[in-house]
Formats: structure tokens, C-alpha cells, sequence
């Protein structure tokens, strides 16, 4: 590959994640070089930008609860690849790695977290609620399993409104224990509206283990209660999660009904900055450390000659660039004046005050 | 050089104890390492690191408790500037705004009355202390304060405002006067027909509007009387206390009741004329209640003089801190035995009020014979 | 009001009006609820409408209030008009997460970007001998939440009108809407060019006190008035109406006027609305008061299912009366 090649591919990189959603679909076994280092690129900036996230945190630039998604980078890299601009995206308050993946900018989302005026929602969110309208990216939900019932409303009004759109919706397998799960499957499947349900099962609800919340721990196996098709891939790796989401998507289009998707990933960081994992072992983690889905991929593009190790260094060295300017976008950022707090309770209070 | 801190790992987290050092001084550190192991509330917690760079010193001791953002060790990095630690914690909520002084006002609570009965009190003047309740408990509502405000309005219509004040104020000065001062009285009867006859004379030279009246020979008279026994002129103040000037307090009589006293200032110096011209000047004020407070306040003994057809004689009550008041009854014709022979006269009764801690009767004696001895040798008024 | 310019109709009647007047309206309005459809409405109120406008138009959903009023926000976000219908409010604790913490709090959680225009309609209210877990007062709930509106429809007049001008709203609007009435029948102004969902209403005017209240407080407050009367006691009785965002200043200029206040609410009495008005009443206008504000709440049980207990439970007319008698009774 010329120098002259890469260039064009940094370049095209640099245009920022939105390419993903113009990138033609093709069968992903024979992975092309550009799709292969625009997925490795997307992966690890969510990975670099969390783990400044981290930092930031117990520096208190950042505060409230803070969920790092490092480790499960693959299913919202995997999945995102499949969605459209117009398709509509709910999530959870693990959810910095689905907003940089649609293609929120890192420093709105950075100055979001610092609770800065200039955050995606004015810092009024923070964490857990990274909102962006235009993105068609609906949360940043923090109560568990409290966004399906609203997915299934919004995969409701396109199939009213015979929108082409589908709803993807993001929840973790915690939220399979809750009600509203339940409800919102069999819901979306009485209805028949277009909605991709996606499941990171990481193992772990907060602390307690899948052992110990589910008496069936094939969470896929659920969908079949409510009739609809699910299946479970192996959330680590990237390039699964993302043929898998495609055919979801495609089938949802043909035949117009809901589809469940369990990515079974894991996460490497504790569930949130303060916690003493006291539920698992180092070991265990370990072991899935050695999953993890950044290395896997580097290691397969390097093994097919796709990029080389020059290559994931700059690829390093502009992501650190990259979110180095999202801290100081964050840092520069100004406090919405205390006079504007009553600003948004309602619609006829938007205007500043 | 960098400072490796007490991380802040939640909003809940004031500090912690430090269980473990991973590293030593002088081993190589990179981002993400685990370096430290903590002690928190929720258990131990493995402590990463987030530069590049060789471990330079270890500042806290293993078992050691520290607060958030306690520097625990020092990290060498070789590269220049990108060192940069972020201000401490805490900064952030100093404030430079002076702290506001604030003193509560609490009202006394007296009365129990409406919030509505309260505030129309307030606007039309009226005591709640005065105004009885018909709610519940006893409550003052806004129906009890309008009719005591009708009430009040009727009264005001015979009384003009603030009578009520100057009779509480003639009652305390009375009843100080009358706990404090032991009074001894004395009386002297004047023969009035030549200082009546001298009068009329002299008020043939005069205007209609400067006429004198015999009042102000009296006042003269007992001005001048003053002069030779000043012992009589000035106040009971831990002891007699005389007074040079001689500011005679007339008293006036208000129509709605009550009585004020004016001060002539200095009467022993002013002329007749004078004196009327300072009578005609005070009365319509006075009965006005437009006096000024010098006026109020000065006199240094008091006339009490009851005018025409009015009682005989008048024992007066001293004005307090003055030692003496002098009456005078109205002028009426009495047979009067002169030289063996028997007349009518015009008769005043002059009366002496006098303070016995001050003066005693020999003192007060004097004082009517010189009254007595001017009013019998007007030309000299 | 002159009696050509009314229209005399049963609470169920102008409810159903309403409804069927927004589909007609708005192709974007859907009525989705528990029993809507076939069954006609738990309580009839929208017989006939699955008819007339079909399935897609007129959901039944499954017993899923925690999915279906989360599905009514999510239809909102997603560009649609829905009614959603929870039979009772009794059921909407079910539902309470979805109102709480996503109809109330995702505009301003967004910073602005996002809107809730979803209407949710509920029954409610007592006195049908329904005992303890279908005899609920909760407005004071719902009215507690900043980011939702709560109107409450004491009258006919209400029944009618809110929901329109709630579907008007871009913001997440539940309406009360009270069961006993049903059936009652009256006369409902026909001119509706002046209503409002802004301000509360004074029903009746008075000049001697003032009685406070909502939803089925209002007729039972008008009752009492009108009782009052024949004694040479004029009330004036103010509907509330809109308990969220409040409109305190008819209440404060009601106060103003007779200078005496009298809350009445169905709801238990403590942490109540009227609680919140008692409050505002002697923040603003204090000394307006020639009387303690006073209650008339629900009394502080489960409700009884026996029909004598079930009533000493409620306000009802003639203790309005008669706290009325006793305020205005000096010694």
C-alpha cells in the first residue's frame, strides 16, 4: 500500500465516523482495508476516549456516575455500521460509545460530561444522558429497560407514518429482567413495527451475575416467547456483530417485524468509577482481557497485511489528538447562567430567560 | 514532574486509605498501569495511573488515610510541559463575595388578630391593643378593626388628634407632681381698682388690637415678683436648682380638654406691650397645638389664671421640675374693708402653690406681698 | 349564560365528543388504551369509535401500562399524536416510571431538543364502592412532577374542551378525568371561544369566602355554595383546574376579595393540593387573610368498600357547608 493510499484512508477517517453510514453494505468475511481500519479506528477512539474519560473523573472534572463501555467497543461499532441516518437510536447509561459511534463529536459529548454549556445537552444530562436530536440518537436512558417501551413507540409512529426508518434500541442484560423488557417484546411483536432490540449481555448486572437473574441465561432463547427472531453472536468481535446486525436490519425491512439481537460481550472496567468489584474475580477478567475486541481486529488487519504497525500508531497519535481537543473543548467550555435553570421544563420556557 | 493523587472515584468518596504501593520509586510507569490498591467504603480498589513516566518518590505510607486529591506520589515524565496537573479540588467552590451581614427583625407579637385585620390597622392607626375580638378565639378580624376605625373617626370629629396624648400627658405630669412634690398652699386677696383704673387709661393711648388685657399685668407682676425672691424660680432637681431667666409657663386650657404651657421667655424683662404681643402670639398656637417644644419646655414656674366668670380661687398642682405655680382666681367685686371703712372692690384671689422641699411659707409669703405691691403701683408694671 | 347558548350533555358524552373530535382533526392522533376498541371503553366512553376509525386508529393494547404509555412517548417523540387511555388511575403507578421519569424529564434532560406531545387520559376518583385500590385521588402525584401538565376536568365544560387544547401542547399533558360523573347530566356553555387551558376558573362568585377546589370537588363546591345562599352567604367557588403548572393568581385574587379561604380537594389531605395552595396563599397574599386558610381533604384511610364509611371518608356538600357556617361564625 503507498504512502499516498494511507493518506487518503486518514483523511477519509478524519471526515469522521458519519462515512459509516454511507459505507455500501458488503459481505464482511473478505474485510476491505478502509472498512477494516475505519472499524479499528472507531473502536479505539471510543476506548481512548473513555479511558480519558477515567482520568477526568477521579481528577473531578467530570463527576455523577460515570459507566465506561471499555471492553464491549465491538456491538456499538458492530451494530452502528448497519443503521442509517434516519433510523432511530435509544440507549443506556453506558452509552459514550454509542453516541461517538453515530457520530456525536467527542467534544460536545466531553464537554456533556464536564457539565458544560456546550455539551450535547447544554449539561443538563451529563453521563448517563447524551441526547442529539439531529443523530436521531434518543439517550442516554438511565433507568434499566425504562427506553424499550419508548423504542417501541418510535418503531410504532414510522410503521404509522410508513417511514422506511428502523428503531435499534440498546440495553444490557439487566434490563432483560425488568418488566418493561417483556412488555416492549411483546408489544413490538403484536404490532409487527421495525424495531432491532439489541442485548449487550456483559454477565453482569451492576454486580450480580447472569446466574444470578436469570433462570435461562440464553437471553436469545427469549425472543422465541414473543415469536420473534433473535440470535446471539460473540459481542468481541466486531466484524461478527456487524454481519449480524446487517441481516437483522435487512430482515426487519422484509418482514416487518422486531428482531432481538444478543451480542454476548463483557466489561472489562467496573461497572462504574466506584466500585471494588468485589463480585469477580482479576482472573476472570483476564481471561476476557484477552478478548478483547481492539487487539482482535488490529491482530487480524496486521495478520492480512491490511494496515501495518505504522499504521495503528498514527491511527493512535490522531485519536489522542482527537480527544485531547475534546478535554479542551471541555475545559474551555462556559456554565449555563443559573438564571437559564428553569429553562426547558416546558416547551414555552425555551427561550433564554 | 507529576502528581499521582488520591483519585476522586465517586461524589461519595472523601478518602482513602492506602493498602498497597504496586510500584516502587524509580520503576517505570505507563497509563492504565494499576499502581496502588486504596481502601474505600465499597472495598479495595485497584488505582491506575494516567501518564508515562518513572515513579520519583512515594509520599504516602501503606495504611495511610487520605483525603481526595492528596498528592501520594511523585512521577517523573521526560518530556517537558505535558506535565500539566489540573487545580486541586475544592478551588472551585471559594468564592470572593463578602459574606452579607444580616440581623433578623422579629416583631413582637402582641395581639391576636387577622394577617388582613393587621394590615388595616396599620393603615388607618389604630391600637389593637384597643380593639376587642369578636373571631375565633378571640381573634381581631378585619370587621373588628373597621368598626373601631368608625369609631374612632366619630371621635375625632369632637376631639381633634391627639388630645388623647396630651391628657395622658397632663395625668402622668399631675400625677408625678402630686406623688412627688409636697405642696403647701397660700392665698392673698388683691384689691384690683387701681390696676383695673390704670388700665383703662392706658388702653385709651392703644389700638383696638393692641389693648391690654389685666392678665399681663398679672404676669408682669409676677414677674418682677420673682426677681426679689428668686427662690421660687426653678426646678427640683436633687435639690433646688435656680434659674436666672424667668420664663413664665402660662397655662392654656384647650377647648377638647387638657391643658398646655407655654413659656413666656424673660417676662420680668418685656414691657406690657410686649407680653400682650407674646400672648396673642402663643393662645391660638397653643389651642392649635402648634407650640414648638422650646416653648414647651422651658418655663421656670407656671400661672394658672382662670379668667372672667369663672371660680374664685384656684389651688394649683406645681408643674414638675418647677417649685411654685401661681393662681389666679377671676376678678370679682367683694366688699372690701379699708382704713375702717367698708367698699366694693374688684377682687382677685392669687394663690401660691410652692414645692416644701424648696421653699417654706415665710418664702411664699414674700412672693404674694411683692405680687400684691406691683399690682397696687400698675405704673411701675 | 342564556340557555340557547347551552347544550345539555352527560360527562361520558362530552368525553367521547372530544376524542372523536381529535381523530377527526389530526390523522396523526391515535387513541391507544387498555379496552378501548372492542369492549367500547371500559366505560363507554369511546363506544363506537373502533367503528368508525379502525383498529389502527383505536388500539387495544395488552395490560402493559408501564409498555404501552412508554410506547404513547415514544409515538410522540417519533412524530405521531397519541391518546393514551389508562383505564384508571389506579393502574398508572404502573405506568409511573415511564410519566416520571421520561414524558416529564427527556425536553429538558436533552437541553431542549427533544418534545413529549403525548396526551394521557385517566379515570379516577371515588364514591362508586370500589374500596381501597380503585378509589384513588392522586392528582397530588402527578402534580408534583415539573415537566408534565395536569388538568383536571371537574365539569362538563372541561370534559369537552381540555383535550383539544392539550393535543395542542408540545408538551406531555395528563388529563383527570372522574368516573362518578359519568353519568351526570348539564347544561355546557356552547361557546367555547374563550377557553383556556391556562387559568382556573371562578365557577361562582362570592364575595364572603372562598371554596378551592378541583375536579370532583367543583359541583359538590357549587352544591354548597348554592346552600350557602339561602343562608345570605355568598361563596364564590374557584375550579383549579390546571393543578400543574398552577395558576395561583385566581386563587390569590379570589382571596383578595372575600378575604377567607376554604380548600376543598377529594385527596387525602396530607401533601395535598390544597396543602400547596394553603401555601402559596400566605406567601402572596398573607395579609389579605381575615381567617385561617382551612381544608376539607379526604379523610386519611384506605378506602372502606361500605358505602357509610366510604362517604364519611369525602368531603361531601354539606361538611362544606357546614365548615363554611363555622369559619364564618364569630363568637
Amino acid at each position: 500500500m503507498s504512502l499516498d493510499c494511507r493518506k487518503e484512508i486518514f483523511q477519509h477517517l478524519n471526515n469522521n465516523v458519519k462515512m459509516s453510514n454511507i459505507i455500501e453494505i458488503k459481505p464482511v468475511h473478505t474485510i476491505d482495508q478502509v472498512h477494516g481500519m475505519q472499524l479499528l479506528y472507531q473502536m479505539m477512539r471510543i476506548r481512548r476516549f473513555e479511558e480519558k474519560s477515567a482520568e477526568m473523573y477521579t481528577k473531578t472534572r467530570i463527576r455523577g456516575f460515570l459507566h465506561l463501555y471499555i471492553g464491549e467497543e465491538a456491538v456499538a461499532v458492530g451494530v452502528m455500521q448497519a443503521l442509517v441516518a434516519d433510523d432511530n437510536i435509544l440507549s443506556t447509561y453506558r452509552e459514550h460509545g454509542h453516541a461517538l459511534a453515530r457520530g456525536i463529536d467527542a467534544p460536545v459529548i466531553m464537554a456533556e460530561m464536564y457539565g458544560k454549556m456546550q455539551g450535547c445537552c447544554r449539561g443538563r444530562g451529563g453521563s448517563m444522558h447524551l441526547f442529539d436530536a439531529g443523530k436521531k440518537f434518543y439517550g442516554g436512558n438511565a433507568i434499566v429497560a425504562g427506553h424499550l417501551p419508548i423504542a417501541v413507540g418510535m418503531a410504532l409512529a414510522s410503521k404509522k407514518q410508513n417511514k422506511q426508518n428502523i428503531t435499534c434500541c440498546f440495553f444490557g442484560d439487566g434490563a432483560v429482567a425488568e418488566g418493561a423488557f417483556h412488555e416492549s417484546m411483546n408489544l413490538a411483536a403484536l404490532w409487527s413495527v421495525p424495531l432491532l432490540m439489541v442485548c449487550e449481555n456483559n454477565l453482569y448486572a451492576m454486580g450480580t451475575a447472569i446466574r444470578y437473574s436469570h433462570a435461562v441465561q440464553e437471553l436469545e432463547k427469549k425472543g422465541a416467547a414473543y415469536g420473534i427472531g433473535s440470535v446471539a453472536v460473540n459481542g468481541m468481535d466486531v466484524l461478527e456483530v456487524e454481519r449480524a446486525a446487517r441481516e437483522a436490519v435487512e430482515r426487519i425491512h422484509t418482514t416487518g417485524r422486531p428482531f432481538f439481537l444478543v451480542c454476548n460481550t463483557y466489561r472489562f472496567r467496573a461497572h462504574s468509577m466506584f466500585d471494588a468489584e468485589l463480585y469477580r474475580d482479576k482472573s476472570e477478567v483476564e481471561e476476557w482481557k484477552k478478548k478483547d475486541p481492539i487487539q482482535a481486529l488490529q491482530k487480524q488487519l496486521l495478520n492480512e497485511q491490511l494496515v501495518t504497525d505504522e499504521d495503528v500508531q498514527r491511527l493512535s497519535h490522531e485519536i489522542e489528538q482527537e480527544v485531547q481537543a475534546a478535554v479542551d473543548f471541555a475545559e474551555a467550555g462556559t456554565w449555563e447562567p443559573v438564571e437559564e435553570l428553569s429553562r426547558f421544563v416546558y416547551s414555552d420556557q425555551r427561550k433564554p430567560a | 514532574m507529576i502528581e499521582f493523587n488520591m483519585p476522586s472515584l465517586g461524589a461519595d468518596m472523601e478518602a482513602g486509605t492506602l493498602r498497597e504501593w504496586l510500584v516502587k520509586p524509580g520503576d517505570k510507569v505507563k497509563r492504565g498501569d494499576i499502581i496502588a490498591i486504596v481502601e474505600t467504603q465499597k472495598g479495595l480498589i485497584d488505582i491506575e495511573v494516567f501518564d508515562e513516566g518513572v515513579v520519583n518518590q512515594l509520599l504516602i505510607r501503606e495504611d495511610e488515610k487520605v483525603p481526595v486529591g492528596t498528592v501520594m506520589a511523585l512521577i517523573a515524565n521526560g518530556e517537558k510541559g505535558t506535565g500539566k496537573t489540573l487545580q486541586r479540588l475544592g478551588k472551585e467552590t471559594e468564592t470572593g463575595k463578602p459574606v452579607e451581614e444580616w440581623q433578623p427583625v422579629i416583631a413582637p407579637h402582641l395581639v391576636k388578630a387577622s394577617p388582613l385585620a393587621k394590615r388595616i390597622a396599620a393603615e388607618k392607626n389604630i391600637d389593637l391593643q384597643t380593639v376587642k375580638g369578636t373571631g375565633e378565639g378571640g381573634a381581631i378580624t378585619k370587621e373588628d378593626v373597621e368598626k373601631a376605625a368608625a369609631q374612632k373617626a366619630v371621635m375625632n370629629e369632637i376631639k381633634p388628634p391627639a388630645t388623647e396624648s396630651i391628657r395622658m400627658a397632663v395625668a402622668a405630669a399631675m400625677s408625678k407632681s402630686n406623688r412627688e412634690i409636697p405642696h403647701y398652699y397660700l392665698q392673698q386677696k388683691i384689691d384690683m381698682r387701681k390696676a383695673l383704673a390704670w388700665l383703662v387709661e392706658a388702653n385709651k393711648l392703644r389700638g383696638v388690637k393692641q389693648r391690654l388685657l389685666p392678665v399681663v399685668l398679672l404676669i408682669k407682676a409676677v414677674a418682677k415678683a420673682l426677681t426679689a425672691v428668686p427662690e421660687l424660680n426653678g426646678y427640683w432637681e436633687n435639690g433646688f436648682r435656680h434659674k436666672d431667666e424667668i420664663n413664665i409657663g402660662f397655662a392654656i386650657s384647650l377647648r377638647s380638654g387638657g391643658v398646655m404651657i407655654p413659656a413666656i421667655h424673660n417676662a420680668d424683662k418685656k414691657t406690657l406691650d410686649e407680653l400682650m404681643t407674646a400672648l396673642n402670639y402663643i393662645i391660638p398656637r397653643a389651642r392649635a397645638m402648634k407650640l414648638k417644644s422650646s416653648e414647651l419646655s422651658t418655663s421656670t414656674i407656671t400661672i394658672t389664671s382662670l379668667g372672667e366668670a369663672n371660680a374664685e380661687l384656684v389651688y394649683g398642682v406645681i408643674y414638675p421640675p418647677q417649685v411654685a405655680l401661681v393662681g389666679f382666681g377671676s376678678i370679682i367685686e367683694q366688699p372690701w374693708a379699708e382704713q375702717g371703712m367698708l367698699d366694693v372692690r374688684p377682687v382677685i384671689t392669687a394663690t401660691l402653690a410652692a414645692d416644701h422641699r424648696a421653699t417654706d411659707g415665710a418664702t411664699g409669703s414674700r412672693l404674694l406681698m411683692y405680687i400684691n405691691n406691683y399690682l397696687q403701683k400698675p405704673e411701675l408694671l | 349564560m342564556n340557555s340557547n347558548d347551552t347544550i345539555l350533555i352527560t360527562y361520558r358524552e362530552a368525553l367521547k365528543q372530544a376524542v372523536r373530535e381529535a381523530l377527526h382533526k389530526d390523522e396523526k392522533v391515535f387513541l391507544m388504551g387498555e379496552d378501548v376498541g372492542r369492549y367500547g371503553g371500559a366505560f363507554a366512553v369511546s363506544k363506537g369509535l373502533l367503528q368508525e376509525f379502525g383498529p389502527e386508529r383505536i388500539m387495544d393494547v395488552p395490560l402493559s401500562e408501564n409498555g404501552f404509555v412508554g410506547a404513547g412517548i415514544g409515538a410522540a417523540l417519533g412524530g405521531m399524536r397519541p391518546i393514551v387511555e389508562i383505564m384508571t388511575v389506579n393502574f398508572s403507578l404502573l405506568a409511573m416510571d415511564q410519566l416520571v421519569n421520561n414524558a416529564a424529564t427527556l425536553l429538558h434532560m436533552s437541553g431542549g431538543q427533544l418534545n413529549v406531545p403525548v396526551v394521557i387520559r385517566m379515570s379516577c376518583g371515588t364514591g362508586r364502592q370500589l374500596a381501597a385500590q380503585h378509589s384513588h385521588s392522586w392528582e397530588p402525584l402527578f402534580a408534583h412532577i415539573p415537566g408534565l401538565i395536569v388538568l383536571s376536568a371537574g365539569t362538563h365544560e372541561d370534559a369537552r374542551h381540555m383535550l383539544p387544547m392539550a393535543l395542542q401542547s408540545a408538551d406531555p399533558v395528563i388529563i383527570f378525568e372522574y368516573t362518578a360523573m359519568l353519568n351526570m347530566e348539564k347544561d355546557m356553555p356552547g361557546n367555547t371561544s374563550d377557553f383556556n387551558i391556562n387559568k382556573a376558573m371562578v365557577r361562582k362568585p362570592g364575595k364572603d369566602i372562598s371554596i378551592i377546589t378541583y375536579g370532583a370537588g367543583v359541583y359538590k363546591a357549587l352544591d354548597a355554595a348554592a346552600a350557602l345562599a339561602t343562608m345570605g352567604v355568598e361563596a364564590e367557588v374557584v375550579d383549579l383546574r390546571i393543578l400543574r403548572p398552577l395558576d395561583k393568581d385566581t386563587a390569590f385574587e379570589s382571596v383578595r376579595k372575600t378575604h377567607r379561604a376554604l380548600l376543598v380537594e377529594e385527596a387525602w389531605a396530607t401533601v395535598n393540593i390544597s396543602a400547596e395552595i394553603s401555601a402559596c396563599i400566605m406567601e402572596n397574599v398573607f395579609y389579605e387573610l381575615d381567617l385561617p386558610v382551612q381544608r376539607l381533604g379526604g379523610v386519611e384511610v384506605p378506602m372502606p368498600y361500605a358505602k357509610h364509611l366510604e362517604d364519611a371518608s369525602l368531603p361531601q356538600k354539606e361538611d362544606i357547608v357546614e365548615r363554611v357556617k363555622k369559619m364564618l361564625q364569630h363568637d
